[in-house]
């Protein structure tokens, strides 16, 4: 089968004082390939340790991560990773951030060139392709990493809040711009957020996790996405439809983190 | 007491002066002057310029004023120089009393004048000469060549009219003079203000000094061949340091087995100042350049694996997994990520290491070495030479600031990605 499957996972961390946690719980879902999944939840979730786990970072306690019928075991270049901040390597310009993947695989350069040229066009950065990557502003080198990602060409792209750091004007383009990447380049994408209009923009299917142990509360299909495709998304969010499943969803979190803060005030 | 006087009214006055002026001139209006609140503002606090160029006019011109340096305009009182005189009355012991004079002539340091020649005068006392140098004192047996001298009864009882008494002093005009227990008169003229050469030398006579072994060498070794000694040591114990330190930081960066291994050697060794180690290094190796060598490699080695650990463990970890995660394998991780990310931290410990051998072979040339800075100031100090001495601590000094400038220049070209992430 293709696509990427999530098959009954645990994840458990073991403390160095004899405590454990449980971050994750039982967790399955299944994706089909070109499939833009968005993933919300509170803080402490395991959000980041079911990703973590997908991209090979971590093993997991118990079940297993399927792609395109292998089972994950270790880091692979077919599965891309979009990182908040602090993943770009300062010592390269732009153009050898965004060569990266190709250089290590030992492509020719005159191909690498042509692939990084095409993705710096994509992502609108041609002009900045010599400048060191702190020179650029936090949507620029967002922007990079979006292409040095795409410049491997992997099968799945995991994103740990990759637009979490940016202010919210820079943030709605960079929106339109995954959008329009994940449509064009036919990707499947697994994107973590924070905020429930970006889970609602862009994801196809949403899945809503709750803590302690970290498990999938809820899951949705979305029209948005589609809809949003090479549109204004600020039109998207003023349909009706859009803010009811806002709402819903923003009350859902908010229950869940009232009941977290009332049992830690218990405990404590 | 008085120069540091001096200095801080310059410090003070100067500000003031330097802040009346400012406020004539043309303000500009960068980001930082428009600043309201300054104080508490680290980053509001420049280096004034004019500050820093008074502060080092200020260095020169007290070195000067007190040394009696032409390069300044003025000075403080000096040593008294050139001929006096001062009377002494004498008394024999049935209480006659005559008076005498004695001519003084007190002449430069190493440029000897022959007492003048005086006649003796009237009356039983007769008249004296001395001759002596400056800062110098020198007893006088003024008796001597008097009619009526001290074996036969006679005593000193004043100088130009005060009234003196054996272990008594009185000051003249030109110094003082104090009476020794036996009734001996002792001159001292007048010291002054400024110090004495051997103490400190004026700035021209340095400059001298150090154009002239520039020129002719310092105990067999050129001027060049000294310091060329010390950087040679410095620069090969370095780099041997570097050398064994760097990939044993990144062994320990990466590998529980190093680290277990070596950590406790290394967070040991550390703490542990280089210059105590010379009594042993010398003991195991001798005052040759093996000894020299291995002190300043064990100095920079400790800071060059510390500095290379701490590099590899500061990586981001999210480097590391985007490497990865782009099909990286480990040796690409390591040549590509591990290396680069850790050159900043590398270099700053390479100027630490830097500053610290700098300072460990000068400390190891003092105790014991045949040619170097530190042991021609050593050496030069030996005999008083107070000017060679000044002029090696400038030179290091200047040497060290030299090496920390290149450094960081090296730093620039190098790692300009350094604090940027
Ligand atoms: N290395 C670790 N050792 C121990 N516990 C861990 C470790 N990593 C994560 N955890 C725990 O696992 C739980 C889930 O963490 P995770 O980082 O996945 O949350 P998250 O949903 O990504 O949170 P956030 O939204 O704040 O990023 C938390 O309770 C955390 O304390
Ligand atoms: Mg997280």
């Amino acid at each position: 089968m293709s696509g990427l499957s999530v098959e009954n996972i645990s994840m458990r961390f073991d403390l160095p004082n004899g405590a454990s946690v449980q971050a994750l719980q039982d967790v399955s879902l299944q994706l089909k390939e070109g499939e833009l999944l968005s993933v919300l939840g509170p803080s402490g979730c395991g959000k980041t340790t079911l990703l973590n786990i997908l991209a090979g970072f971590l093993a997991p306690t118990e079940g297993r991560i399927v792609i395109n019928n292998h089972t994950v075991t270790g880091p692979g270049a077919e599965r891309g990773m979009v990182f908040q901040k602090g993943a770009l390597f300062e010592w390269m310009s732009v153009r050898e951030n965004v060569g990266f993947g190709p250089r290590m695989k030992g492509m020719a350069n005159a191909k690498k060139n042509e692939i990084v040229n095409h993705l710096l066009d994509v992502v609108g950065l041609q002009d900045f392709k010599e400048k060191a990557v702190y020179e650029l502003s936090g949507g620029m080198q967002q922007r990079v990493a979006l292409a040095r990602c795409l410049a491997n060409e992997p099968d799945v792209i995991l994103m740990d809040e990759p637009l979490g750091a940016l202010d919210a004007l820079t943030r709605e383009k960079m929106q339109g711009l995954v959008l329009k990447l994940w449509k064009e380049t036919g990707k499947t994408i697994i994107l973590i957020t924070h905020s429930v209009e970006e889970a609602l923009l862009l994801g196809e299917r949403l899945i809503v996790m709750a803590p302690r142990p970290g498990r999938i509360h809820k899951e949705y299909e979305l029209p948005f996405a589609e809809r949003g495709v090479g549109a204004d998304l600020r039109e998207v969010k003023k349909s009706e439809s859009f803010a009811e499943t806002r709402d819903e969803i923003l009350s859902m979190i908010w229950d869940m983190e009232e009941e977290i803060m009332g049992r830690t005030e218990a405990t404590s | 007491m008085i120069p540091f006087l001096i200095y801080v009214a310059i410090f003070i006055g100067s500000f003031f002066a330097v802040k009346a002026i400012a406020k004539g001139m043309t303000k500009t209006s960068d980001f930082t002057s428009l600043k309201t609140v300054t104080f508490g503002d680290e980053s509001a606090v420049t280096p004034n310029k004019v500050a820093s160029i008074i502060s080092i006019a200020t260095i020169f011109l007290l070195w000067g004023a007190f040394t009696g340096s032409w390069l300044t305009p003025i000075h403080v009182p000096g040593p008294f120089q050139g001929e006096g005189a001062f009377t002494y009355t004498a008394q024999t012991a049935d209480g006659t009393t005559d008076d005498a004079t004695v001519s003084v002539i007190v002449h430069a340091v190493g440029e000897p004048v022959d007492a003048p020649t005086v006649e003796p005068g009237d009356g039983f006392a007769k008249n004296d000469a001395m001759s002596l140098a400056v800062w110098r004192s020198d007893l006088i047996r003024v008796d001597r060549n008097d009619e009526v001298t001290r074996d036969d009864g006679a005593t000193v009882i004043a100088v130009n009219g005060q009234p003196i008494a054996p272990g008594g002093e009185v000051s003249i005009d030109i110094g003082s003079v104090s009476m020794t227990p036996k009734g001996t008169l002792n001159f001292e003229p007048a010291k002054g203000w400024q110090m004495e050469p051997i103490w400190l030398p004026p700035p021209e006579q340095v400059v001298y000094r150090l154009w002239n072994i520039a020129k002719d060498g310092y105990r067999n070794f050129t001027l060049f061949e000294h310091l060329g000694y010390s950087l040679f040591r410095v620069v090969v114990g370095f780099v041997l340091g570097a050398l064994v330190g760097i990939p044993l930081g990144y062994a320990m960066g990466l590998s529980n087995w190093f680290r277990g291994w070596f950590d406790p050697i290394v967070e040991f060794m550390r703490p542990v100042p280089p210059l105590a180690l010379i009594p042993l290094i010398i003991i195991w190796f001798g005052i040759g350049e093996t000894g020299k060598i291995i002190l300043l490699f064990l100095a920079s080695l400790w800071i060059m694996t510390i500095s290379a650990r701490s590099g590899v463990s500061g990586v981001n970890i999210s480097k590391i997994h985007a490497a990865y995660s782009l099909g990286a394998s480990k040796a690409q991780i390591m040549r590509h990520v591990i290396v680069p990310n850790s050159l900043p931290e590398i270099f700053t410990g390479a100027r630490v290491a830097m500053g610290v051998c700098w300072g460990t072979v000068v400390a190891a040339e003092l105790v014991a070495a045949e040619q170097g800075a530190g042991q021609m100031i050593v050496a030069a100090s030996k005999f008083q030479l107070t000017d060679i001495v000044i002029m090696g601590i400038i030179l290091i000094g200047i040497i060290g600031f030299g090496i920390d400038i290149l450094m960081r220049w090296g730093e620039r070209v190098l790692v300009p990605w350094k604090g940027k992430s």
